[in-house]
């Protein structure tokens, strides 16, 4: 592509980031009541769509208020941060043969980088506005995303084995054969559950835990600077989605229909699967979060990463 | 830990039927509920079946009104029947109980299946008695008190109501 179209189709994926989040508050709603025999958001407009719209214009006329006690630059910062990394990550993702805007050779690594970066967003926004809650909500979100950090990196690590390359392309196109959702099974659910920890949404959202520390880091938030927080969770439930996509149900590829329709089609799926997480799964502990984390998930990706590695190297001599 | 994952797959695939059963929400300024005829709602005074009011000012559901938004004041009428002065129940406080409906000798004082009282000053939910009064006679069409109570008004002296013995001048010795 040239630098024209590539900046356009950029422009475009944003676009299309902070469209599908803002239609995705309102889907989730809606698919949530349908899970929990009710029926969500359903007044405005056909099948309740425009809510997004009401929701927007409430977030947007709200009055942009910096507690006079909190630490003015570093609160402003933070929901930027979260924003901004998340898209940046979208930027490696490969939605079609043609269509990514740029393929890094190091894509994933790439995306582990920007993705550890949104803990910067949600520790600031903790530590920046001066509250207990928010306080413990950014510090459980610094240690639930530290060590969900390690396994995620190292669930990923099979996928780049078989492939032989960090270039998510790359790693598409070694899925014509078989999907490694089967070869990499227990690095699909590792990195599911990394996944769901590492944007923090139910069932794993301690940061926010709205039942024990009224919203988290984001207590002092309210108008814009809230609505960036959530678009960036938002956002972010999106990109990993398109990350398990190309990582572990072959991207784009499938039958008859175009590439794109494909991966959009994998992505809802998986998004739909996100929010049934949230319909069914209960919040579990702060501590029980950090034990799954370091006594299970760690030792399972370092059995499959050990498996897949024996495997390669039977195959090849 | 096994059984953890399997109660976790377990809970997900119950959700997910989820998806074919039918929404329990009632609509409701499109679809009413179905209120049942002794549902606790607005409070109404009744008429016993000749017209008259049935309150005879007991204070007895004022007494029992666990939240007192019950305030009434009792006269007496020419031909000897209690009746309140006012009448007012504050509906911003009320509960809706249902206590003053049972502690109500007359059965003057009842609930009825309206719950529709929103209202854009809290002022307008004290009612007054002409609010509160019915032309009716409400869940009980043949209780009237004053022809089954041994109290003497105008046009019914002592022991001509309703299975009342005539008064016995304690003081004869006469049989």
């Amino acid at each position: 592509m040239t630098e024209l179209s590539t900046t356009l189709f950029g422009l475009l994926i944003i676009g299309a980031a902070v469209g599908g989040a803002a239609v995705l508050t309102w889907f989730e709603r809606r698919l949530l009541g349908i899970w929990q025999d009710r029926y969500g958001p359903n007044r405005l407009g056909p099948f309740g769509i425009f809510q997004v719209l009401a929701d927007m214009l409430k977030l947007l006329t709200k009055d942009d208020w910096v507690p006079p006690f909190a630490d003015r630059f570093v609160f402003i910062l933070a929901p930027t941060v979260i924003v901004i990394v998340m898209m940046l990550g979208f930027a490696v993702i490969p939605f079609g043969p043609e269509l990514q805007v740029i393929d890094l050779n190091i894509g994933l690594l790439f995306f582990l980088g920007m993705s550890s970066l949104a803990v910067y967003s949600v520790l600031l926004g903790g530590l920046a506005s001066n509250n207990k809650y928010a306080l413990l909500g950014g510090l459980r979100s610094a240690a639930q995303m530290v060590s969900y950090e390690v396994f995620m990196g190292l669930s990923l690590m099979g996928v780049v084995m078989l492939a032989g390359s960090f270039s998510l392309r790359d790693i598409v196109l070694a899925q014509e054969g078989l999907w490694y959702c089967i070869p990499q099974f227990l690095g699909l659910v590792t990195f599911t559950i990394a996944g769901i920890a590492e944007s923090h949404r139910l069932p794993f959202d301690l940061p926010e835990a709205e039942h024990e520390l009224t919203a988290g880091f984001h207590t002092e938030y309210g108008g814009m600077k809230f609505a960036m927080f959530m678009l960036g969770e938002y956002v972010g439930l999106i990109l990993i989605c398109c990350m398990m996509t190309v990582l572990f149900f072959g991207g784009w590829m499938g039958p008859l229909l175009p590439p794109i329709v494909w991966f959009c089609i994998k992505v809802f799926v998986l998004i739909c699967f996100f929010v049934l997480l949230r319909a069914a799964i209960p919040r579990p502990r702060y501590d029980q979060l950090m034990g799954l984390g370091w006594k299970y998930m760690l030792p399972l990706t370092l059995i499959n990463l050990l498996f897949t590695g024996a495997f390669l190297l039977v195959m090849e001599s | 830990m096994w059984e953890a994952i399997r109660s976790q797959l377990v809970t997900m695939w119950t959700i997910l039927q989820h998806t074919f059963t039918r929404s329990e929400t009632v609509q409701y300024p499109e679809e009413k509920p179905y209120l049942a005829p002794r549902y606790r709602g607005r409070i109404v005074l009744t008429c016993d079946p000749d017209g008259e009011e049935r309150c005879v000012a007991c204070n007895l559901c004022a007494v029992a009104c666990p939240v007192d938004c019950i305030a009434l004041q009792q006269a007496t009428k020419e031909d000897g029947r209690w009746y309140p002065e006012f009448f007012r129940i504050n509906f911003s406080r009320c509960i809706m109980c249902g206590m003053c409906e049972e502690a109500c000798p007359t059965n003057a004082i009842q609930l009825t299946p309206d719950f529709e009282m929103c209202e854009y000053d809290r002022q307008s939910m004290v009612y007054e008695k002409e609010h509160l009064q019915i032309a009716g006679t409400g869940k009980y069409h043949d209780y009237n008190y004053y022809r089954v109570a041994g109290m003497a008004i105008a046009g019914k002296d002592k022991g001509e109501a309703k299975n009342e013995a005539p008064p016995i001048d304690v003081k004869s010795l006469m049989p």
